[in-house]
C-alpha cells in the first residue's frame, strides 16, 4: 500500500514502524477480500494523529481523547466497517480514559492502537498517565510523582476480549498482532511501545529488553503477563457476545 | 526590572508573585510554556508553599482549582481553545459558587478543522458564564494584569472567577521587553487571600446547592450585580495601580484620537497594537481615524463604548471571532452600546486561525470605508477565493 508523502514525524519515531505495520496489514485484509473503504480509521490528537494524513483510507481526525467514541458510532451506524482507531497514551490513558472502560465493557467490535511513548510529543516533553514514576520532564522537572498506568492491565480488568501488546520495533510481529485485533470479534485493545526520539528515546532499553510471549490461557495468567510491560505479544483473547450483536438481539 | 522575555514567561513569574496556592493545567499548545515554566519555578522552590499539578485533562484542571477554591486557596489554571471548550462546565460552575479562580487563556481557534493557531473564539464561546474577561495587546499588559486579576476577583463585592485572554503565539511566544514587577510591590497591590467562604469543618457550608425554580433566579441575578460592580472595583484597581507602579493602563476602555475621528477602528487584543500603528500613520497623513480598544470584555463597558463612539460618523469593529449565524460578537455588542446614536458600524472578520492580518489590509479596510467603498455589514478580508463544495 502506498504511503501518502510529507511526513512530518521526527527521523527515527517509532510511529514509522506503526505506519508500516499497519500498511502491510491493511495489504493483507485487501488480498483477503476486505475492501479499503471499510477499514475507517479513527485518530485522536498527539503526534499518532497524523497518521490518517499519511494513508489512503477513509478516516476521521476526532478532538482529544474521544477516539474510542467516534468508533462505537461508527459500528452502531454501519456494522459492516472495521473501525480501527489510533491513539497516544496522553489521548487515551489521560484526557479520555473513561471511553476505554466502557468500549471494553461493551465489547463493541472496535480495534484501537494505543500509541504508548510515555510522554506528550506534540506539545513537546510533558509527563502523560504512563510515564514511568520519577521521570523528568518539562511538567515535571522535580521527577514524575505519580505511578504511571498500565494500559494493557487496564483494558483486561475492563472486560476487552482482545488484548495485546506489540512493539514498534518490531514490524512483523506487530503487523501480525494488528491483523489479529481487526479480525477479532469485539472490542480489540492493542498497546504499542512506541520510543519517542525527542522526548523519551526508549529505543536501546527496548531493543534489549522486550520479550514475546504466548496468549494466556486463562483470565488470571493474562492479568499478570500484562503486568510486565516488556511482554509483547498477544496476551488475552476471549469470545463474548458484541455490543452490536445485544444491540440487535434486544430490538 | 525591564528584561526582554517571552510572553509565557511575563505570565508565569506575574503568577508565581501572586502567590498562588494551587495551580492545576493540562498541555495544551499555545498555552503550555506557562504552566512549564511555573512547574520549573516549583522544581526551583521559587513557589512558596503553592501545590502544582499536571492534571489528567482540562475538565481535572479546572475541577482541581475548583476544590482548591473553595478549600480557602488562591487558584490559578491556563489553557486553550479546546481545552477551554473542556473546562466550560465546571467554569461555569465556579462562576456560579462564586469562586475567584484566575485563569489564562492563551487565545487559539476550536476545531474542527484542526488548527492550533490564533484567534478569539474560545474565550468569547465562553463570554456569558458570569466570568470577568480581559484582552492585552502586550506581555507588559498580560503581567500587569494578573496581580490585578486576583485583587479584583477576590474583592467580596466582586467574587467572580477573571480571565485574562492574551493572543496564542502573537504574545504567547513573542519576546518583548517586559518591566518585571518584583515581590515588593505585588505584596504591596495584593494581600494574602482571605476568603469570605470556604469549606471548613467548623463552619459548614454547602456550595453548588441545589436551588428549585424559587430560588435559582435570584442566585443568577446576584452574579449579574456583581458583574456590574466589578466594572467599578477595576477602574479602582486601576487608579491604585497607577499610583503604585507609574503604568497607567487608563480603564476598560482606550480610546486614542476619537474625538473629532469620522472612522473609529474597534479593536481587542494584540491586533490593537497594529491598528494604532495604522491610525497614527494614517493621522500623519491627514485623515480623521481614531482608536477605541477594549480592554475589558465582561462586563462590557457599554456607557465607555458609547462615549468614545458618540462623534463618530463610521465605526470599524475589527472581530477575530465568529457567532455563527448572527452578527459577529463584539459588533453585537458595540451596537447595543451605541443604540439611537447616528454611527453607521462595519464588522470586519479577519485573521480567522491564525491567518495574518498584514498591515496594508488594515489600511485598506479603513479606506474603503472612508471613501464609501463598502456597505455597513459584516464583511470577511483576507479571505481567499473559494468555492464552498456543497455536497
Amino acid at each position: 500500500m502506498e504511503l501518502l508523502k510529507k511526513i512530518e514525524w521526527c527521523p527515527g519515531c517509532g510511529n514509522f514502524g506503526i505506519l508500516k505495520a499497519f500498511s502491510t496489514t491493511v495489504d493483507r485484509l485487501e488480498n483477503e477480500g476486505i475492501e479499503k473503504g471499510r477499514i475507517m480509521v479513527v485518530a485522536g490528537i498527539g503526534c499518532h494523529g497524523k497518521l490518517p494524513d499519511y494513508i489512503e483510507l477513509p478516516s476521521f481526525h476526532t478532538i482529544h481523547g474521544r477516539v474510542l467514541p467516534a468508533l462505537t458510532g461508527m459500528k452502531l451506524a454501519n456494522p459492516d466497517l472495521y473501525p480501527v482507531g489510533f491513539s497516544g497514551d496522553g489521548d487515551a490513558m489521560n484526557e479520555g480514559l473513561e471511553h476505554l472502560l466502557h468500549a471494553a465493557k461493551r465489547n463493541t467490535d472496535v480495534t484501537l492502537f494505543l500509541h504508548n511513548n510515555g510522554v506528550f510529543g506534540l506539545t513537546t516533553g510533558q509527563f502523560t498517565a504512563t510515564t514511568p514514576r520519577g521521570v523528568k520532564t518539562r511538567t515535571t522537572p522535580y521527577g514524575n510523582p505519580e505511578e504511571p498506568l498500565n494500559p494493557s492491565l487496564i483494558a483486561l480488568v475492563s472486560g476487552a476480549t482482545f488484548v495485546a501488546r506489540g512493539y514498534a520495533g518490531d514490524m512483523k510481529q506487530l503487523s501480525e498482532i494488528m491483523y489479529q485485533a481487526i479480525m477479532h470479534r469485539g472490542f480489540a485493545f492493542v498497546e504499542i511501545l512506541q520510543p519517542c526520539v525527542s522526548f523519551n528515546n526508549t529505543w536501546d532499553y527496548y531493543r534489549k529488553n522486550v520479550r514475546k510471549i504466548k496468549p494466556a490461557e486463562d483470565f488470571d495468567t493474562a492479568i499478570s503477563l500484562s503486568r510486565d510491560l516488556l511482554n509483547t505479544g498477544i496476551i488475552y483473547r476471549a469470545e463474548r457476545e458484541t455490543f452490536e450483536e445485544a444491540m440487535l438481539r434486544t430490538k | 526590572m525591564r528584561k526582554v522575555v517571552r510572553g509565557f514567561y511575563a505570565i508565569a513569574e506575574a503568577v508565581r508573585l501572586s502567590r498562588p496556592n494551587v495551580i492545576a493545567a493540562y498541555p495544551i499548545t499555545p498555552q503550555t510554556e506557562i504552566v512549564e515554566n511555573l512547574a520549573e519555578m516549583y522544581a526551583n522552590g521559587e513557589l512558596g508553599d503553592a501545590e502544582y499539578v499536571t492534571a489528567e485533562s482540562e475538565f481535572g484542571a479546572a475541577s482541581m482549582v475548583l476544590g482548591a477554591s473553595a478549600a480557602g486557596a488562591r487558584a490559578f489554571t491556563a489553557t486553550s481553545s479546546q481545552g477551554l471548550l473542556l473546562m466550560t462546565e465546571v467554569l461555569y460552575n465556579a462562576a456560579g459558587m462564586r469562586l475567584p479562580i484566575v485563569l489564562v487563556v492563551a487565545n487559539r481557534s476550536v476545531s474542527a478543522p484542526l488548527s492550533i493557531w490564533n484567534d478569539i473564539q474560545d474565550s468569547i464561546s465562553v463570554r456569558d458564564a458570569g466570568i470577568i474577561q480581559l484582552y492585552v495587546e502586550s506581555n507588559q499588559e498580560a503581567h500587569d494584569m494578573l496581580p490585578l486579576a486576583f485583587k479584583v476577583a477576590e474583592n467580596r463585592d466582586v467574587l467572580l472567577p477573571f480571565m485574562i485572554c492574551v493572543d496564542g503565539f502573537k504574545l504567547t511566544h513573542a519576546y518583548e521587553p517586559v518591566d518585571l514587577l518584583d515581590q515588593e510591590t505585588v505584596d504591596k497591590f495584593l494581600p494574602p487571600y482571605e476568603p469570605a467562604v470556604k469549606l471548613d469543618v467548623n463552619s459548614p457550608v454547602a456550595m453548588g446547592c441545589y436551588a428549585p425554580p424559587p430560588y435559582y433566579m435570584e442566585f443568577r441575578v446576584a452574579m449579574e450585580c456583581a458583574m456590574e460592580r466589578a466594572s467599578r472595583v477595576m477602574l479602582e484597581e486601576f487608579e491604585r495601580w497607577y499610583e503604585l507602579t507609574g503604568r497607567n493602563w487608563g480603564g476598560h476602555v482606550v480610546a486614542e484620537n476619537c474625538e473629532d475621528a469620522e472612522v473609529v477602528v474597534v479593536a481587542m487584543g494584540s491586533v490593537v497594537a497594529l491598528v494604532r500603528e495604522v491610525v497614527n500613520r494614517m493621522r500623519e497623513g491627514g485623515k480623521k481615524v481614531g482608536l477605541l480598544k477594549i480592554r475589558t470584555y465582561r462586563p462590557f463597558p457599554s456607557e465607555d463604548v458609547r462615549k468614545a463612539l458618540e462623534n463618530a460618523g463610521k465605526v470599524i469593529v475589527i472581530e477575530r471571532a465568529l457567532s455563527i449565524g448572527a452578527e459577529p460578537p463584539v459588533t453585537a455588542d458595540v451596537k447595543s452600546a451605541i443604540f439611537g446614536l447616528d454611527a453607521e458600524v462595519y464588522p470586519v472578520v479577519m485573521g480567522l486561525g491564525g491567518r495574518d492580518i498584514p498591515r496594508e489590509l488594515v489600511e485598506k479596510v479603513i479606506d474603503d470605508v472612508m471613501e464609501g467603498k463598502v456597505k455597513p455589514e459584516k464583511r470577511f478580508e483576507g479571505l481567499n477565493e473559494f468555492e464552498e463544495v456543497i455536497p
